[in-house]
């Protein structure tokens, strides 16, 4: 029986799943927005430091000052209405671009969950999330609809299933399996958990989890599609984010997932949930119940349909995209970034920076803490597109200093997964010579061992 | 229905409890099992064996620059210089083995900037003695007091005969004196009081691996020091390193002129006893980060740490023992040797900075931002 496009988008389902995803989705955002400001990091990150690292072609992105909380109010504020479904399709594109913007002021901040947030919420546009159970619907019959494409449902699960399986492929290397590496370094220094402190210091247990977190990775989502293993693999899904909530400082991340999980489930346990929440707030939830069908008009689904398809063929092209450079990818990072290397690599470095007077010889280091926070020097020290930025940076105000024919080299050391520090950056290369770009980086020094796999 | 009503509990319950576990401020009382590292263990070698016991030392040289001081300008003779020249210079080589300790109340009275921010400004300790009135508690008079300003009052006054002779006559030498030293050892007494009364507890107890707990807090102030105090202090800004001008007048010690190595090599061989656990007093050894990298890889199979650190720190002696005893000499006659035990020292900030908080998952500086 052959797979048929068309008779696949002719397929429908309940809105009810869409309109819980998109309840849940605002209301976590929302949270996520609050606990961010709550805990000073609007300050931290985007005010107090002097100068930020930009994504290559998204320079003209910067905070904007005090004004920054505004963009965060606004992003707080369009997660609401986006949970609300009130005026939808505006709420979602304000919030996707807000959200968006806030993550490209500053790469030093980049995590694989915010560029998830940021792809799921630009599809988001392109889906009816706002036919059922929204105050769009309530307030206008013509906008109410029981059912929607089941394409629209769908792609959700795709999207998440794209991320848990790559994150699965990610760890298919000889320092996640073979080595347990970076679970090794970490999870010992979680010696004073109640419990799980003592355990926490045997090997065996570091090679467990490394497995069963490949394991879980790579098959989730199928067992998650499956109706039968789909309760048991909920459970899993519970265990493993809390788990990593436990162990690791990764804030909202392990409740979205749980909940984003949820759309894997029949549109009865949606209904339900709806009914709960109907109940406790005294919504008519029959109201919604039009038993009417969402199409979208002619032209519009044709776009959007083709939207779709060319997010998803980006979706699971980009991930590749570092076998194109030469290199151990842990090593150079050029293809690192939005690829679902989730947790998979312990990196430190070490980097100085000596100013050349080319024409004196004169020089002089470089104090990286009077121009970056220890956060962004962190970042800076083991990735090669932020010490070229930096070094760039470095030119602009020791010319403006009054310095003359400078040259920047940078003496570089990077320890990977528990391995002994190594020269990272040739000291002889003077990084003024190199504009950023997404050409391999010549200057990066090859790494001196090997890890095998994906 | 069934399915969901129990799917929610599971997930309620779960939600609950770990939502509870958020301060992670456990004291997780080492069971000391066979194949865990006992950091509490760790924790009492540091401080019984080795901090109480150093703080103490300096708090009994200080005592004795004040006696010192406070008997030659009762009546200023050379014998009364000798001695508390001799005076200055004992505490200035114990507190090279203090001055790594800047935790607790060390951190929280700024303990190390009081006594040892140098060079002294000498036109400000100058000018302040002329007027006879000065507040020697004021953040902004870093460089007018301590060990740097016992330098300077001791030995930049010209030849022993002239220093006599001007505190002799001059009261206002002698209050200025008397005053940098009182100070100097009631900063000192305040930090050891406080580590052979609550404090030794309240550190020792705190083995949380959170970025409050203890060893996370200790090991970024232990590497931070030999990174900027020990490396940037002592070495590098005098040979230019930072600035590619040498300057000379930025050696610790200078007017004294004959210990600036000594106090460097003091530091370079505190730094390392306490590497190795070695007790302050005694040839006695205890848990230490030697024996917390061996134990970290045995168990990770990765590079051996903790002879690679004890390598370096053989080789920055040994580099140490081609310098002037007198540093300030040294950068004015050749400073390519400075700038050689510059090199040394890097190799060790590298190994430490890097690989070894590494190896201990111990990030420096923390950042309380989310992770993946």
């Amino acid at each position: 029986m052959l797979f048929s496009a068309n008779k696949y988008l002719k397929k429908y389902t309940e809105a009810a799943p869409l309109a819980a995803f998109r309840l849940f989705f605002g209301l976590m955002m929302f949270a996520s927005i609050l606990r961010f400001w709550a805990n000073g990091w609007i300050e931290k990150l985007y005010i107090a430091p002097k100068f930020f690292f930009s994504y290559y072609g998204f320079e003209w992105v910067q905070p904007i000052g005090e004004y920054t909380y505004f963009i965060f109010i606004i992003c707080g504020l369009s997660a609401l209405t986006v949970a609300a479904g009130y005026k939808y399709r505006i709420s979602i594109i304000v919030f996707f671009l807000s959200f968006t913007y806030i993550e490209l002021m500053d790469k030093t901040t980049y995590l694989n969950h915010y560029y998830f947030i940021s792809i799921l919420s630009f599809l988001m546009i392109f889906l009816p999330a706002n036919v059922y159970f929204s105050i769009d619907a309530w307030r206008d019959k013509k906008k109410s609809f029981q059912k929607v494409p089941a394409w629209c449902v769908d792609s959700l699960k795709l999207l998440l299933a794209i991320v848990y399986f790559y994150a699965g492929l990610a760890k298919l290397n000889s320092d996640w399996l073979l080595r347990a590496m970076p679970l090794k370094i970490w999870l010992p220094s979680k010696y004073d958990l109640p419990w799980l402190g003592d355990i926490m210091q045997q090997e065996w247990l570091h090679y467990a989890f490394s497995w069963s977190g490949m394991l879980y990775d790579l098959f989730i989502p199928f067992l998650l599609l499956w109706r039968r293993t789909r309760f048991a693999a909920f459970i899993m899904v519970i265990i493993f984010h809390v788990l990593t909530r436990v162990l690791f400082p990764i804030g909202m991340f392990p409740y979205i997932m749980i909940v984003s999980a949820l759309i894997f489930f029949s549109p009865m346990l949606h209904h339900r949930i709806l009914k709960f929440i109907a109940e406790i707030f005294k919504i008519n939830k029959s109201r919604f119940d039009t038993s009417e069908v969402f199409q979208f008009p002619d032209i519009t689904g044709k776009i959007v349909r083709t939207v779709v398809v060319i997010f998803f063929t980006i979706q699971l092209l980009l991930p590749w995209r570092y076998l194109a450079y030469p290199g151990e990818l842990f090593w150079t990072e050029e293809g690192f970034r939005f690829s679902w290397r989730v947790m998979l690599m312990e990196k430190a470095g070490y980097a100085q920076f000596k100013i050349v007077d080319a024409e004196t010889g004169n020089r002089f280091y470089v104090n990286n803490s009077d121009f970056l926070t220890p956060f962004q020097e962190k970042q800076m020290s083991f990735q090669p597109d932020f010490i070229l930025q930096y070094a760039k940076f470095l030119e602009d105000h020791f010319s403006k200093d009054g310095h003359q024919n400078i040259e920047i080299y940078v003496e570089n050391y990077v320890a990977l997964n528990g391995r002994k520090s190594a020269p990272y950056i040739d000291p002889d290369v003077n990084l003024l010579n190199f504009a950023d770009s997404f050409e391999h980086k010549e200057f990066i020094l090859p790494f001196q061992d090997e890890i095998k796999g994906l | 229905m069934i399915k969901f009503s129990r799917l929610f509990i599971v997930f309620a319950l779960i939600f609950a409890a770990c939502s509870s576990e958020d301060d992670g401020t456990e004291t997780g009382g080492e069971t000391g099992g066979t194949d865990s590292f006992d950091r509490g263990a760790m924790l009492v070698n540091w401080a019984d064996n080795i901090i109480v016991p150093a703080y103490n030392n300096m708090a009994t040289k200080t005592q004795n620059v004040e006696s010192a001081a406070s008997a030659f300008t009762a009546a200023p003779d050379a014998a009364g210089l000798q001695q508390i020249r001799e005076d200055y210079v004992d505490a200035y080589k114990s507190f090279q083995s203090v001055s790594m300790f800047q935790v607790g109340k060390a951190e929280e009275i700024n303990y190390r900037s009081y006594l040892n921010t140098y060079p002294a400004n000498t036109s400000n300790i100058e000018s302040k003695i002329s007027s006879g009135s000065f507040n020697l508690e004021l953040p902004s008079s870093f460089a007018e007091q301590g060990l740097p300003a016992l330098d300077y009052l001791l030995f930049g006054m010209g030849t022993s005969e002239e220093t006599v002779a001007l505190y002799s006559s001059n009261e206002n030498y002698r209050t200025y004196l008397n005053a940098v030293a009182s100070r100097m050892n009631a900063l000192t007494t305040e930090v050891s009081n406080s580590w052979n009364g609550d404090y030794r507890d309240t550190f020792v107890s705190n083995t949380s691996s959170s970025s409050t707990g203890s060893v996370d807090k200790f090991t970024n102030d232990y590497v931070m020091y030999f990174e900027k105090i020990l490396r940037s202090g002592k070495i590098g800004f005098p040979a230019g390193a930072f600035t590619g001008t040498a300057s000379p007048s930025n050696v610790e010690a200078r007017f004294n002129g004959e210990i600036s190595r000594e106090l460097y090599l003091e530091a370079v061989q505190s730094f390392e006893d306490f590497f190795y656990g070695r007790h302050f007093s005694g040839n006695g050894t205890g848990s230490s980060y030697k024996q917390y990298l061996e134990y970290l890889d045995i168990m990770k199979d990765g590079a051996d740490l903790a002879s690679l650190i004890e390598n370096q720190l053989d080789a920055i002696q040994s580099q140490s023992s081609s310098l002037e005893t007198n540093l300030k000499s040294q950068v004015e006659k050749d400073n390519t040797k400075m700038l050689e035990a510059y090199d040394e020292l890097q190799k060790a900030v590298i190994l430490l900075k890097v690989d070894m908080m590494q190896a201990l998952s111990i990030s420096v500086d923390y950042v309380d931002s989310d992770g993946d």
